[in-house]
Protein backbone atom coordinates (compact mmCIF):
# COMPACT_ATOMS: atom_id res chain seq x y z
CA UNK A 1 0.00 0.00 0.00
CA UNK A 2 2.02 2.73 -1.43
CA UNK A 3 0.98 6.38 1.27
CA UNK A 4 0.54 8.61 -1.26
CA UNK A 5 -1.19 11.98 -0.25
CA UNK A 6 1.64 14.46 -0.01
CA UNK A 7 1.79 15.37 -4.25
CA UNK A 8 -0.35 17.57 -5.69
CA UNK A 9 -1.06 18.15 -9.42
CA UNK A 10 -0.03 21.78 -9.86
CA UNK A 11 0.33 21.87 -13.75
CA UNK A 12 -1.65 20.08 -17.10
CA UNK A 13 -0.87 20.86 -20.67
CA UNK A 14 -2.68 19.89 -23.97
CA UNK A 15 -2.37 20.29 -27.90
CA UNK A 16 -5.18 20.23 -29.94
CA UNK A 17 -6.79 17.17 -30.55
CA UNK A 18 -7.21 16.67 -34.29
CA UNK A 19 -7.04 13.69 -36.47
CA UNK A 20 -3.94 14.41 -38.33
CA UNK A 21 -1.69 16.73 -36.57
CA UNK A 22 0.96 17.15 -39.61
CA UNK A 23 3.23 17.23 -36.69
CA UNK A 24 5.93 14.71 -35.38
CA UNK A 25 5.06 13.45 -32.11
CA UNK A 26 7.49 14.23 -30.31
CA UNK A 27 7.02 17.98 -31.22
CA UNK A 28 3.32 17.45 -29.60
CA UNK A 29 5.07 15.53 -26.23
CA UNK A 30 7.12 18.83 -26.07
CA UNK A 31 3.99 21.36 -26.65
CA UNK A 32 1.56 19.83 -24.04
CA UNK A 33 5.01 19.40 -21.60
CA UNK A 34 6.09 22.89 -22.15
CA UNK A 35 2.47 23.86 -21.55
CA UNK A 36 2.30 21.69 -18.16
CA UNK A 37 5.06 23.59 -16.61
CA UNK A 38 4.39 26.86 -17.45
CA UNK A 39 1.13 26.11 -15.78
CA UNK A 40 2.28 24.99 -12.74
CA UNK A 41 4.83 28.22 -12.66
CA UNK A 42 7.73 26.26 -13.17
CA UNK A 43 10.98 26.00 -15.19
CA UNK A 44 12.54 23.73 -16.92
CA UNK A 45 15.15 23.36 -14.71
CA UNK A 46 12.66 22.61 -11.77
CA UNK A 47 11.65 19.43 -13.32
CA UNK A 48 13.36 16.60 -12.47
CA UNK A 49 11.34 13.37 -13.15
CA UNK A 50 9.76 12.17 -16.19
CA UNK A 51 7.04 9.54 -16.28
CA UNK A 52 4.88 8.30 -18.97
CA UNK A 53 3.80 4.19 -20.04
CA UNK A 54 5.57 1.42 -21.50
CA UNK A 55 2.95 2.27 -24.69
CA UNK A 56 4.12 5.64 -25.03
CA UNK A 57 6.99 6.16 -27.55
CA UNK A 58 8.52 9.31 -27.05
CA UNK A 59 11.65 8.83 -25.34
CA UNK A 60 12.82 10.60 -22.26
CA UNK A 61 16.12 11.87 -23.84
CA UNK A 62 14.58 13.41 -26.82
CA UNK A 63 12.03 14.84 -24.56
CA UNK A 64 14.81 16.37 -22.07
CA UNK A 65 16.47 17.92 -25.66
CA UNK A 66 13.15 19.06 -26.62
CA UNK A 67 12.21 21.08 -23.51
CA UNK A 68 16.04 21.53 -22.58
CA UNK A 69 15.93 20.01 -19.01
CA UNK A 70 18.86 21.04 -17.23
CA UNK A 71 19.13 17.74 -15.09
CA UNK A 72 16.56 14.69 -15.00
CA UNK A 73 17.12 12.25 -11.95
CA UNK A 74 14.09 9.83 -11.83
CA UNK A 75 12.14 8.39 -14.58
CA UNK A 76 9.72 5.37 -14.74
CA UNK A 77 7.17 3.81 -16.72
CA UNK A 78 4.04 2.28 -15.91
CA UNK A 79 3.04 -1.27 -17.78
CA UNK A 80 0.37 -0.51 -20.74
CA UNK A 81 -1.27 2.68 -20.80
CA UNK A 82 -5.12 2.63 -21.33
CA UNK A 83 -6.85 1.41 -18.35
CA UNK A 84 -3.57 1.28 -16.52
CA UNK A 85 -2.70 5.31 -17.78
CA UNK A 86 -3.02 6.31 -13.80
CA UNK A 87 -0.29 4.28 -12.61
CA UNK A 88 1.70 6.83 -13.77
CA UNK A 89 0.50 9.06 -10.93
CA UNK A 90 1.56 6.78 -8.31
CA UNK A 91 5.31 6.36 -10.16
CA UNK A 92 5.26 10.18 -9.74
CA UNK A 93 4.37 10.32 -6.08
CA UNK A 94 6.93 7.51 -5.14
CA UNK A 95 9.50 9.31 -6.53
CA UNK A 96 8.48 13.06 -5.07
CA UNK A 97 7.64 11.01 -1.11
CA UNK A 98 10.54 9.44 -0.93
CA UNK A 99 12.55 12.40 -1.58
CA UNK A 100 14.11 11.10 -4.96
CA UNK A 101 12.24 13.95 -7.45
CA UNK A 102 10.66 17.40 -7.04
CA UNK A 103 8.38 17.82 -9.37
CA UNK A 104 7.43 15.04 -12.25
CA UNK A 105 6.37 15.42 -15.81
CA UNK A 106 3.99 12.57 -17.07
CA UNK A 107 3.54 13.01 -20.79
CA UNK A 108 1.58 11.11 -23.47
CA UNK A 109 1.50 12.22 -27.50
CA UNK A 110 0.89 9.92 -30.40
CA UNK A 111 -0.57 10.58 -34.19
CA UNK A 112 -2.73 7.86 -33.46
CA UNK A 113 -5.27 8.88 -35.89
CA UNK A 114 -2.70 9.95 -38.41
CA UNK A 115 0.48 7.27 -38.42
CA UNK A 116 -0.25 4.14 -36.50
CA UNK A 117 -3.69 3.53 -35.40
CA UNK A 118 -4.54 0.92 -32.60
CA UNK A 119 -7.57 0.04 -34.47
CA UNK A 120 -6.04 -1.20 -37.55
CA UNK A 121 -6.12 -5.05 -37.68
CA UNK A 122 -2.59 -6.50 -36.12
CA UNK A 123 -3.37 -9.85 -37.85
CA UNK A 124 -3.87 -10.89 -41.59
CA UNK A 125 -3.33 -14.15 -43.52
CA UNK A 126 -0.32 -15.72 -43.10
CA UNK A 127 0.61 -14.66 -39.65
CA UNK A 128 2.06 -16.94 -37.01
CA UNK A 129 -0.85 -18.76 -35.11
CA UNK A 130 -1.99 -17.67 -31.88
CA UNK A 131 -5.09 -18.17 -29.55
CA UNK A 132 -6.66 -14.75 -30.41
CA UNK A 133 -5.96 -13.52 -33.60
CA UNK A 134 -5.97 -16.34 -35.69
CA UNK A 135 -9.82 -16.94 -34.39
CA UNK A 136 -10.36 -13.86 -35.42
CA UNK A 137 -9.88 -11.32 -33.04
CA UNK A 138 -7.89 -8.90 -34.64
CA UNK A 139 -8.67 -5.34 -33.38
CA UNK A 140 -9.32 -3.87 -29.47
CA UNK A 141 -12.64 -3.78 -30.06
CA UNK A 142 -13.50 -7.08 -31.08
CA UNK A 143 -10.85 -8.15 -27.95
CA UNK A 144 -12.99 -5.73 -25.30
CA UNK A 145 -16.27 -6.61 -26.76
CA UNK A 146 -16.30 -10.73 -26.07
CA UNK A 147 -14.57 -9.99 -22.81
CA UNK A 148 -17.44 -7.50 -22.01
CA UNK A 149 -20.66 -9.38 -23.45
CA UNK A 150 -20.79 -11.47 -20.18
CA UNK A 151 -20.82 -8.81 -17.68
CA UNK A 152 -23.56 -7.24 -19.65
CA UNK A 153 -25.72 -10.19 -20.29
CA UNK A 154 -25.25 -10.77 -16.60
CA UNK A 155 -26.99 -7.35 -15.93
CA UNK A 156 -29.14 -7.56 -18.94
CA UNK A 157 -27.93 -4.33 -21.17
CA UNK A 158 -28.29 -4.40 -24.34
CA UNK A 159 -26.42 -2.06 -27.30
CA UNK A 160 -29.51 0.13 -26.29
CA UNK A 161 -28.55 0.87 -23.10
CA UNK A 162 -24.81 1.39 -24.12
CA UNK A 163 -26.57 4.27 -26.54
CA UNK A 164 -28.23 5.62 -23.57
CA UNK A 165 -24.77 5.84 -22.00
CA UNK A 166 -23.16 7.25 -24.86
CA UNK A 167 -26.29 10.25 -25.31
CA UNK A 168 -24.89 11.24 -21.77
CA UNK A 169 -21.28 11.16 -22.61
CA UNK A 170 -21.95 13.17 -26.19
CA UNK A 171 -23.66 15.62 -24.82
CA UNK A 172 -21.12 16.65 -22.02
CA UNK A 173 -18.44 16.50 -25.08
CA UNK A 174 -21.31 18.64 -27.18
CA UNK A 175 -20.27 21.73 -24.54
CA UNK A 176 -16.71 21.00 -24.37
CA UNK A 177 -14.41 23.91 -27.00
CA UNK A 178 -11.71 20.71 -27.06
CA UNK A 179 -13.63 17.78 -27.83
CA UNK A 180 -14.15 16.24 -31.63
CA UNK A 181 -17.46 15.63 -30.58
CA UNK A 182 -18.49 19.65 -29.46
CA UNK A 183 -21.46 21.01 -30.52
CA UNK A 184 -22.80 17.85 -32.23
CA UNK A 185 -24.55 16.21 -29.18
CA UNK A 186 -26.36 13.16 -30.77
CA UNK A 187 -29.94 11.38 -29.24
CA UNK A 188 -30.70 7.24 -28.95
CA UNK A 189 -31.68 7.34 -32.10
CA UNK A 190 -28.27 8.83 -33.67
CA UNK A 191 -26.63 6.13 -31.93
CA UNK A 192 -29.36 3.44 -33.07
CA UNK A 193 -28.01 4.75 -36.74
CA UNK A 194 -24.81 4.35 -36.70
CA UNK A 195 -23.42 1.00 -38.05
CA UNK A 196 -22.50 -2.24 -35.93
CA UNK A 197 -18.58 -2.66 -35.65
CA UNK A 198 -18.82 -5.41 -33.51
CA UNK A 199 -22.36 -6.56 -33.58
CA UNK A 200 -24.20 -7.35 -31.22
CA UNK A 201 -22.25 -5.29 -28.66
CA UNK A 202 -20.60 -2.20 -30.36
CA UNK A 203 -21.47 0.59 -32.80
CA UNK A 204 -19.61 3.36 -34.20
CA UNK A 205 -20.61 5.65 -32.03
CA UNK A 206 -19.24 3.32 -29.18
CA UNK A 207 -15.90 3.45 -29.93
CA UNK A 208 -13.12 6.27 -28.81
CA UNK A 209 -11.59 8.63 -31.16
CA UNK A 210 -8.61 8.37 -32.79
CA UNK A 211 -6.71 11.22 -32.10
CA UNK A 212 -3.73 12.77 -32.56
CA UNK A 213 -2.09 15.09 -29.78
CA UNK A 214 -0.49 15.35 -26.53
CA UNK A 215 -1.19 15.69 -23.15
CA UNK A 216 0.75 16.30 -19.44
CA UNK A 217 1.13 17.11 -15.88
CA UNK A 218 3.55 18.23 -13.66
CA UNK A 219 3.42 16.62 -10.12
CA UNK A 220 4.69 18.07 -7.24
CA UNK A 221 5.63 18.27 -3.43
CA UNK A 222 2.25 19.33 -1.78
CA UNK A 223 3.84 21.44 0.69
CA UNK A 224 5.65 23.29 -2.36
CA UNK A 225 2.69 23.56 -3.99
CA UNK A 226 0.21 24.81 -1.15
CA UNK A 227 3.04 27.35 -0.66
CA UNK A 228 3.10 28.88 -4.31
CA UNK A 229 -0.21 30.73 -4.19
CA UNK A 230 -1.22 28.63 -7.51
CA UNK A 231 -4.38 26.68 -7.33
CA UNK A 232 -3.43 23.23 -5.40
CA UNK A 233 -5.50 20.03 -6.59
CA UNK A 234 -4.12 17.64 -3.93
CA UNK A 235 -3.33 13.71 -4.86
CA UNK A 236 -5.30 12.23 -1.63
CA UNK A 237 -4.80 7.99 -3.32
CA UNK A 238 -3.99 6.69 -6.19
CA UNK A 239 -3.47 2.91 -6.64
CA UNK A 240 -3.15 0.03 -8.70
CA UNK A 241 -4.35 -3.55 -8.65
CA UNK A 242 -3.24 -6.54 -10.85
CA UNK A 243 -4.70 -9.50 -9.35
CA UNK A 244 -3.16 -12.74 -10.93
CA UNK A 245 -5.98 -14.13 -13.89
CA UNK A 246 -6.87 -10.57 -14.82
CA UNK A 247 -5.04 -9.56 -18.14
CA UNK A 248 -5.19 -6.34 -19.48
CA UNK A 249 -6.49 -7.10 -23.46
CA UNK A 250 -7.33 -11.12 -23.73
CA UNK A 251 -9.12 -10.92 -19.94
CA UNK A 252 -11.12 -14.41 -20.60
CA UNK A 253 -9.61 -16.51 -18.24
CA UNK A 254 -10.56 -16.01 -15.14
CA UNK A 255 -13.56 -18.13 -13.85
CA UNK A 256 -15.64 -15.18 -13.01
CA UNK A 257 -16.25 -13.03 -15.86
CA UNK A 258 -18.89 -10.66 -14.32
CA UNK A 259 -16.74 -9.52 -11.15
CA UNK A 260 -14.44 -7.08 -12.48
CA UNK A 261 -11.80 -8.24 -9.53
CA UNK A 262 -9.50 -5.66 -10.41
CA UNK A 263 -11.41 -1.97 -10.50
CA UNK A 264 -13.08 -3.86 -6.99
CA UNK A 265 -9.54 -4.26 -5.15
CA UNK A 266 -8.41 -0.79 -6.96
CA UNK A 267 -11.56 0.93 -5.37
CA UNK A 268 -11.37 -0.61 -2.00
CA UNK A 269 -7.26 0.26 -1.44
CA UNK A 270 -8.49 3.89 -2.72
CA UNK A 271 -11.02 4.07 0.15
CA UNK A 272 -8.51 2.57 2.60
CA UNK A 273 -5.83 5.62 1.72
CA UNK A 274 -7.94 8.18 1.46
CA UNK A 275 -10.96 7.15 4.28
CA UNK A 276 -13.38 8.32 1.70
CA UNK A 277 -16.43 6.13 -0.09
CA UNK A 278 -17.99 6.38 -3.20
CA UNK A 279 -20.61 8.49 -1.89
CA UNK A 280 -18.22 11.43 -1.30
CA UNK A 281 -17.43 11.28 -5.34
CA UNK A 282 -18.61 14.36 -6.48
CA UNK A 283 -17.11 13.86 -10.49
CA UNK A 284 -15.68 11.02 -12.04
CA UNK A 285 -14.04 9.68 -14.73
CA UNK A 286 -13.89 6.56 -16.17
CA UNK A 287 -11.58 4.99 -18.40
CA UNK A 288 -13.46 4.54 -21.72
CA UNK A 289 -12.00 2.93 -24.79
CA UNK A 290 -15.48 1.53 -25.78
CA UNK A 291 -18.99 2.50 -23.68
CA UNK A 292 -18.84 -1.25 -22.73
CA UNK A 293 -15.93 0.00 -20.39
CA UNK A 294 -17.48 2.34 -18.43
CA UNK A 295 -20.61 -0.17 -16.99
CA UNK A 296 -18.38 -3.10 -15.29
CA UNK A 297 -15.95 0.14 -13.90
CA UNK A 298 -18.70 2.43 -12.58
CA UNK A 299 -20.13 -0.50 -10.86
CA UNK A 300 -16.71 -1.78 -9.54
CA UNK A 301 -15.46 1.34 -8.05
CA UNK A 302 -19.28 1.34 -6.42
CA UNK A 303 -20.96 4.62 -7.61
CA UNK A 304 -23.65 2.21 -7.55
CA UNK A 305 -24.97 -0.83 -5.77
CA UNK A 306 -23.85 -4.36 -7.45
CA UNK A 307 -26.19 -5.34 -10.29
CA UNK A 308 -27.61 -1.57 -10.56
CA UNK A 309 -25.79 0.28 -13.50
CA UNK A 310 -28.17 -0.70 -16.32
CA UNK A 311 -30.60 1.52 -14.09
CA UNK A 312 -28.29 4.19 -13.49
CA UNK A 313 -27.65 4.69 -17.14
CA UNK A 314 -31.17 4.60 -18.26
CA UNK A 315 -31.75 7.12 -15.62
CA UNK A 316 -29.28 9.09 -16.85
CA UNK A 317 -27.30 9.19 -13.70
CA UNK A 318 -24.05 9.87 -15.35
CA UNK A 319 -24.61 12.59 -17.79
CA UNK A 320 -25.77 16.28 -17.33
CA UNK A 321 -27.98 16.85 -14.47
CA UNK A 322 -27.14 13.44 -13.33
CA UNK A 323 -26.44 11.85 -9.41
CA UNK A 324 -22.88 10.66 -10.56
CA UNK A 325 -21.56 12.27 -13.27
CA UNK A 326 -19.06 10.82 -15.29
CA UNK A 327 -16.79 12.21 -18.44
CA UNK A 328 -17.75 16.12 -18.37
CA UNK A 329 -14.93 16.34 -21.12
CA UNK A 330 -17.30 13.92 -22.81
CA UNK A 331 -14.97 11.15 -22.34
CA UNK A 332 -12.62 9.50 -24.61
CA UNK A 333 -15.20 8.74 -26.97
CA UNK A 334 -16.75 12.52 -27.30
CA UNK A 335 -13.01 14.56 -26.14
CA UNK A 336 -10.33 12.57 -27.03
CA UNK A 337 -8.40 9.14 -26.95
CA UNK A 338 -5.08 9.99 -25.54
CA UNK A 339 -4.44 6.55 -23.90
CA UNK A 340 -6.87 7.86 -21.12
CA UNK A 341 -4.57 11.28 -19.61
CA UNK A 342 -7.47 13.30 -21.20
CA UNK A 343 -9.76 11.88 -18.63
CA UNK A 344 -7.45 12.88 -16.25
CA UNK A 345 -6.87 16.20 -17.23
CA UNK A 346 -10.62 16.71 -16.95
CA UNK A 347 -10.50 15.80 -13.05
CA UNK A 348 -7.89 18.53 -12.80
CA UNK A 349 -10.21 21.18 -14.20
CA UNK A 350 -12.98 19.95 -11.98
CA UNK A 351 -10.81 20.60 -8.98
CA UNK A 352 -9.96 23.86 -10.22
CA UNK A 353 -13.48 24.90 -11.19
CA UNK A 354 -12.16 25.42 -14.74
CA UNK A 355 -14.28 22.27 -16.71
CA UNK A 356 -16.44 23.93 -19.49
CA UNK A 357 -19.28 21.07 -17.68
CA UNK A 358 -17.71 22.52 -13.98
CA UNK A 359 -20.13 20.46 -11.42
CA UNK A 360 -20.87 22.93 -8.87
CA UNK A 361 -19.01 22.34 -5.25
CA UNK A 362 -17.20 19.53 -6.85
CA UNK A 363 -14.26 19.06 -4.18
CA UNK A 364 -13.46 15.45 -4.80
CA UNK A 365 -12.79 13.64 -7.94
CA UNK A 366 -12.44 10.08 -9.19
CA UNK A 367 -9.92 9.59 -11.86
CA UNK A 368 -11.45 5.38 -12.88
CA UNK A 369 -8.82 3.05 -14.81
CA UNK A 370 -9.77 -0.92 -14.54
CA UNK A 371 -6.60 -1.82 -13.13
CA UNK A 372 -5.54 1.91 -11.97
CA UNK A 373 -7.08 4.58 -10.31
CA UNK A 374 -6.57 7.96 -8.64
CA UNK A 375 -8.37 10.59 -5.95
CA UNK A 376 -7.88 13.86 -6.87
CA UNK A 377 -8.84 17.07 -3.72
CA UNK A 378 -9.97 20.72 -4.26
CA UNK A 379 -7.57 22.58 -1.82
CA UNK B 1 18.38 -24.00 -32.66
CA UNK B 2 15.86 -21.58 -31.81
CA UNK B 3 14.10 -22.62 -28.80
CA UNK B 4 10.73 -23.70 -28.86
CA UNK B 5 8.22 -21.42 -27.47
CA UNK B 6 5.72 -22.44 -24.87
CA UNK B 7 2.67 -22.85 -27.40
CA UNK B 8 4.65 -24.55 -30.15
CA UNK B 9 3.12 -28.30 -28.59
CA UNK B 10 -0.37 -26.86 -29.12
CA UNK B 11 -0.20 -25.98 -32.76
CA UNK B 12 1.98 -29.27 -33.31
CA UNK B 13 -1.01 -30.91 -31.72
CA UNK B 14 -3.26 -29.02 -33.93
CA UNK B 15 -1.71 -29.60 -36.98
CA UNK B 16 -2.17 -33.81 -35.98
CA UNK B 17 -5.55 -33.52 -35.60
CA UNK B 18 -4.96 -33.12 -31.62
CA UNK B 19 -6.11 -30.61 -29.32
CA UNK B 20 -4.32 -30.63 -26.26
CA UNK B 21 -3.42 -28.82 -23.11
CA UNK B 22 -0.67 -28.58 -20.66
CA UNK B 23 -0.65 -30.59 -17.24
CA UNK B 24 1.88 -30.02 -14.51
CA UNK B 25 3.47 -33.10 -13.86
CA UNK B 26 3.90 -31.91 -9.87
CA UNK B 27 0.16 -30.44 -9.50
CA UNK B 28 -2.12 -32.43 -12.22
CA UNK B 29 -3.46 -28.45 -12.75
CA UNK B 30 -4.54 -28.10 -16.50
CA UNK B 31 -3.81 -24.46 -18.44
CA UNK B 32 -4.24 -23.00 -20.46
CA UNK B 33 -3.08 -20.80 -22.60
CA UNK B 34 0.17 -22.32 -22.03
CA UNK B 35 2.72 -20.88 -19.63
CA UNK B 36 5.90 -21.36 -18.87
CA UNK B 37 5.73 -22.71 -15.33
CA UNK B 38 2.39 -23.53 -12.73
CA UNK B 39 0.78 -20.86 -10.90
CA UNK B 40 -0.54 -23.28 -8.34
CA UNK B 41 2.69 -25.02 -7.44
CA UNK B 42 5.90 -23.89 -9.19
CA UNK B 43 6.40 -26.41 -11.20
CA UNK B 44 8.10 -26.32 -14.85
CA UNK B 45 7.73 -29.81 -14.98
CA UNK B 46 4.34 -30.29 -17.78
CA UNK B 47 3.18 -32.58 -20.06
CA UNK B 48 0.75 -32.20 -23.48
CA UNK B 49 -2.87 -34.60 -22.67
CA UNK B 50 -5.68 -34.62 -24.94
CA UNK B 51 -8.92 -32.53 -23.96
CA UNK B 52 -12.39 -34.03 -25.07
CA UNK B 53 -12.69 -31.31 -27.31
CA UNK B 54 -16.43 -30.91 -25.93
CA UNK B 55 -17.44 -27.62 -24.41
CA UNK B 56 -20.16 -24.86 -24.19
CA UNK B 57 -20.71 -21.27 -25.72
CA UNK B 58 -20.17 -18.34 -22.96
CA UNK B 59 -20.41 -15.61 -24.74
CA UNK B 60 -19.93 -14.63 -28.88
CA UNK B 61 -19.33 -11.66 -31.31
CA UNK B 62 -19.59 -11.05 -34.83
CA UNK B 63 -16.71 -10.09 -36.15
CA UNK B 64 -15.43 -8.90 -39.54
CA UNK B 65 -12.08 -8.26 -40.29
CA UNK B 66 -11.92 -4.28 -40.59
CA UNK B 67 -9.82 -4.28 -44.13
CA UNK B 68 -11.64 -7.25 -45.42
CA UNK B 69 -14.94 -6.68 -44.93
CA UNK B 70 -15.95 -8.43 -47.81
CA UNK B 71 -15.43 -11.77 -46.50
CA UNK B 72 -17.45 -13.25 -44.16
CA UNK B 73 -17.72 -12.60 -41.01
CA UNK B 74 -16.46 -14.68 -38.03
CA UNK B 75 -18.67 -16.06 -35.38
CA UNK B 76 -16.14 -15.58 -32.54
CA UNK B 77 -16.98 -17.51 -28.94
CA UNK B 78 -15.39 -18.00 -25.35
CA UNK B 79 -15.88 -21.78 -24.72
CA UNK B 80 -15.36 -22.90 -21.10
CA UNK B 81 -14.20 -26.92 -21.89
CA UNK B 82 -15.68 -29.22 -18.94
CA UNK B 83 -12.24 -29.77 -17.80
CA UNK B 84 -12.63 -26.58 -16.64
CA UNK B 85 -10.19 -24.41 -19.02
CA UNK B 86 -11.63 -21.56 -21.20
CA UNK B 87 -10.81 -20.93 -24.72
CA UNK B 88 -11.63 -18.89 -27.63
CA UNK B 89 -12.62 -20.28 -30.98
CA UNK B 90 -15.00 -19.60 -34.13
CA UNK B 91 -17.63 -21.05 -34.62
CA UNK B 92 -18.11 -23.16 -38.19
CA UNK B 93 -22.08 -22.67 -37.88
CA UNK B 94 -22.70 -19.18 -36.33
CA UNK B 95 -26.48 -19.33 -37.32
CA UNK B 96 -27.14 -22.06 -34.26
CA UNK B 97 -24.96 -18.97 -31.87
CA UNK B 98 -26.31 -18.51 -28.25
CA UNK B 99 -25.31 -18.56 -25.00
CA UNK B 100 -25.02 -22.21 -23.45
CA UNK B 101 -25.03 -23.53 -26.65
CA UNK B 102 -22.70 -27.79 -26.33
CA UNK B 103 -20.23 -27.74 -29.34
CA UNK B 104 -17.56 -29.93 -30.36
CA UNK B 105 -13.89 -28.48 -31.40
CA UNK B 106 -13.40 -29.69 -35.48
CA UNK B 107 -9.53 -28.89 -36.39
CA UNK B 108 -10.16 -27.57 -39.48
CA UNK B 109 -8.27 -25.33 -42.27
CA UNK B 110 -9.20 -21.92 -41.96
CA UNK B 111 -6.96 -19.18 -44.52
CA UNK B 112 -4.73 -21.46 -45.13
CA UNK B 113 -4.28 -22.49 -41.49
CA UNK B 114 -5.45 -25.49 -39.36
CA UNK B 115 -7.24 -24.34 -36.58
CA UNK B 116 -9.45 -25.16 -33.47
CA UNK B 117 -12.71 -24.45 -34.43
CA UNK B 118 -16.09 -25.28 -33.23
CA UNK B 119 -19.36 -26.62 -34.49
CA UNK B 120 -22.64 -26.56 -31.96
CA UNK B 121 -23.96 -30.05 -31.54
CA UNK B 122 -27.10 -31.10 -31.72
CA UNK B 123 -29.17 -31.71 -28.63
CA UNK B 124 -29.47 -35.31 -27.83
CA UNK B 125 -26.45 -35.63 -30.33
Amino acid sequence: MSAAGQTAITGIGQTAYTKESGRTVMSLCAEASAQAIADAGLEPGDIDGLVSFTMDTNSDHDLQTALGLPMVRYTAKAPFGGEGAYATFQLAAAAIESGQANNVLIFRAFNERSESRFGQPSYNAGSMRGFHKSLGLVTPGQVYALWHKPFLDARGMTNEDLGLLVVQMRAWAANNPAAWFYGRPITLEDHQRSRWIVEPVLRLYDFCQETDGGVAFVVSRLDKARASGRPVVRVLGVQQCWPLGETMMYNYYKQDLVFPEDTVRVAEALWEQTGLSPAEIDVSTIYDNFSSSIPISYEGYGLCGRGEVGDAIRAGELGPGGSTPVNTNGGLIGEAYLHGLNNAAECVRQMRGTSPNQIAEAKIALCAGRQCGMVLARE
Amino acid sequence: MQAKRDQDFFWEGIDRGELLAQKCDACATLRHPPAARCAACGSDEWSAVPLSGEGRILAFIDSVHPSRRDENSRCVCLVDLPEGLRMVSSLIDPENAVNGAAVRFEIADYDGQMLPLIRTVEAGQ
